[in-house]
């Protein structure tokens, strides 16, 4: 049908001078869209199938390649954008609802961009972080609340609850095995015991061979229960029960059958071939007190030594929602916003359900400390976590440590073309095709998260200087420590914040 | 001594590391001014083998090398450890061509036979032999060990 044709909105550009027809473009791009034309000993490209995830860009030998905007437009118009009529044109030729991956695009407020960090000048010093020693471990979940007692040897008296201790305030958020492929998870699992932080299994289950790195795992029980027994919960340091994603708050998730092959089967625990479908609610869970079931079951099940974490999409009465949640007896709240990731959503619901993490984690924060009940749980914020300064915003607001995960697989090689949902990842990542996961070295994978969580603990360390703070946990909620620029007084307060210059 | 070792698992068949080879044997300092039009003869040939398995085959520099052992004239010595070629000394007689197990010393345009002696007698300027160097995945390390070669 020729309504249906879409020019595409990039192209590959090729500079002819520099190809010498190696031909690696065209086996590394799993969409085809590079062919060697023998009868000009040539290559050319079809740009259509092209979803611009600089494979070829990156790995061209002689960098003959770059990807450009196609320019081709409609007449202008600021209603009915491109993008908008290209989206309706796809609906009407295939009558689908139109599904999507990664975060969302869409130009909402970035709050961490509108939010300036302090630093020291004259009347209180700032610290060198590379002669003074500078404390970023964080103890993550909840706390007695009461002055600790130490005994007559100085030792702490007071049981803690159990906790997640943490080397440096970054935990690699869920990201089920199905989702991503065995590799993304082993260099992931390897980072976080290298590290010293944690990884999430998300909803998929722990495979088998990741088992040696319970120590650092969190193991998530979704609403589908992949994967979820007795083992797999005494595995892991801690539970977090899944009730919200950010990126597709309200909804529940859609592996196709033909991505549970022979070991995501096994991991998940369902037939291979089978859909694995994840309800929207947990099917036991319609209230707090409910949820509250769920957290002592698998407290009891696992003898009251691990923390419980309950995971929430960012959404409208999250603060109220959170300090249901704190009553329920969870050791950790993590709070989604809508920006987070995800490897398929429906387009209109990643688009347009949520709020965004920064307005939910101060709201939350606040409210709890209005309750007098903050210090019954740990609190993370995850949703497009992107540099050290977000770690730094996000702490001062209130946040006992952030989740990342679109950050971990950039580092991975992901370059956000957004097409996970295709199942054809050309960085081996969201992918289940061996050949393409075969791309992602774990050995290479492992050392670039290492080296990312270590560069980002150093930038935090030095911002902690400058503010004249050694002690990450003197940081946590220290809004005073942040300035708004071009918020209005609604956003502000919401924020805690005042405007810069006051 | 440090050698080349091929790990099949992680090879993805770019073939980058044919191109990088040829390219470090070219004498040019440009890889385009140097393979541009050019139809490469690299001394590391990667294998596409059934099931989409892929890997590098280059010179194993082996601990009895047979190559070594059955030239006519001499060209063929082994320098520490490595398998080198004086070119000078080579009448072209293929005799190390048939004797190689591996495939790894072929025709050369220019002069008779040629070999990887690991980016040793080539000016290419990487401490680490150019295709380990550039493999993108790690498939082909250049490490301490024992010969990989079972002879
Ligand atoms: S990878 Fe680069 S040099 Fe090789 S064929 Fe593609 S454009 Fe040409
Ligand atoms: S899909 Fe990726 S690899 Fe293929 S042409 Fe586009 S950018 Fe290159
Ligand atoms: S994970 Fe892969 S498919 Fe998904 S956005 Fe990143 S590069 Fe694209
Ligand atoms: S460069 Fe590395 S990955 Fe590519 S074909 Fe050669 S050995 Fe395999
Ligand atoms: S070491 Fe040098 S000469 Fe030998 S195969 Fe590799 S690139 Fe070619």
């Amino acid at each position: 049908m020729i309504h249906d044709y879409i020019y595409p909105e990039f192209e590959v550009a090729r500079d002819y001078d520099k190809c010498v027809v190696c031909r690696a473009c065209e086996r590394q791009c799993a969409n085809e869209a590079h062919v060697y034309k023998e009868k000009y000993d040539k290559m050319t490209c079809i740009n259509e199938n092209c979803v611009n995830c600089h494979r070829c860009v990156t790995i061209c030998p002689t960098h003959a390649l770059k990807i450009v905007r196609s320019g081709d437009t409609y007449k202008r118009n600021a209603n009915w954008q491109n993008w908008i009529i290209n989206e309706l044109v796809r609906q009407a030729g295939s009558g689908a609802a139109l599904l999507s991956s990664m975060g969302t695009p869409e130009p909402y407020p970035v709050y961490w961009d509108k939010l300036l960090i302090n630093a020291s000048q004259v009347t209180n010093p700032s610290i060198d972080p590379l002669r003074e020693p500078m404390e970023v471990r964080m103890r993550l979940g909840a706390t007695p609340g009461t002055k600790p007692q130490r005994g007559a040897d100085g030792r702490l008296k007071t049981q803690l609850p159990p906790s997640l201790n943490l080397s440096v305030p970054i935990m690699f958020s869920a990201m089920s095995y199905g989702s991503i492929s065995y590799n993304a998870h082993s260099s992931l699992a390897q980072a976080a015991q290298q590290l010293g932080i944690y990884y999430n299994t998300g909803e998929g289950g722990l495979h088998r061979d990741f088992e040696q790195y319970g120590g650092n795992t969190i193991v998530q029980v979704a609403s589908g229960r992949f994967g979820v027994h007795q083992g797999y919960l005494d595995m892991g340091a801690a539970i977090e029960i899944k009730m919200g994603q950010g990126a597709k708050p309200g909804i529940g998730g859609h592996l196709p059958g033909k991505k549970i092959v022979e070991d995501i089967s096994r991991t998940r625990m369902i037939p291979e071939g089978t859909d694995a479908i994840s309800p929207a609610p947990h099917h036991d869970i319609y209230s707090i007190e409910d949820l509250r079931q769920l957290v002592y079951s698998l407290k009891e099940a696992t003898r009251y030594t691990k923390p419980v974490i309950v995971k929430i999409a960012a959404v409208h009465n999250i603060a109220a929602i959170a300090s249901g949640i704190a009553r329920s007896g969870a050791d950790i709240i993590a709070i989604d916003g809508f920006r987070g990731g995800t490897g398929a959503a429906p387009t209109r619901i990643r688009n347009s359900v949520g709020i965004p993490i920064e307005l939910a984690l101060a709201a939350v924060d606040s409210r709890l400390r209005e309750e007098g009940i903050r210090h019954r749980v740990g609190l993370v914020a995850g949703g497009s976590i992107r540099n050290s300064a977000d770690v730094v915003k996000a702490i001062a607001l209130g946040a006992d440590a952030v989740y990342i995960a679109t950050g971990a697989l950039l580092a991975l090689g992901c370059h956000l073309c957004r097409s996970c949902h295709s199942g054809k990842c050309n960085w081996g990542i969201a992918t289940q095709r061996p050949d393409l996961v075969k791309r992602l070295n774990p050995e290479i994978g492992a050392q670039r998260l290492v080296n990312l969580v270590t560069a980002w603990e150093r930038e935090i360390k030095e911002m902690m200087g400058g503010m004249g703070i050694n002690a990450i946990e003197a940081l946590r909620g220290n809004r005073a420590m942040l300035r708004g620029v071009g918020l209005n007084e609604t956003e502000l307060n919401i924020l805690g914040v005042k405007h810069a210059g006051a | 001594m440090k050698r080349i070792y091929v790990r099949e698992e992680w090879c993805i068949g770019c073939h980058l590391c044919e191109y990088y080879c040829a390219f470090a044997n070219s004498g040019e300092d440009d890889m385009a001014d140097a393979l541009r039009g050019v139809k490469i003869n690299p001394r590391i040939q990667v294998e596409d083998a059934d099931g989409g398995v892929t890997y590098a085959v280059s010179c194993r520099h082996c601990e009895k090398p047979r190559c070594a052992e059955g030239c006519i004239t001499g060209a063929l010595t082994v320098i520490d450890g490595v398998i080198r070629l004086d070119e000078d000394k080579c009448v072209g007689c293929y005799t190390c061509i048939m004797l190689c197990p591996y495939g790894a010393i072929t025709p050369s345009k220019g002069k008779p036979v040629q070999k990887c002696e690991l980016c040793l007698s080539n000016g290419a300027p990487d401490a680490t032999p150019s295709c380990a160097a550039h493999c993108p995945n790690r498939a082909i390390v250049f490490e301490e060990g024992a010969s990989p070669c079972g002879l």
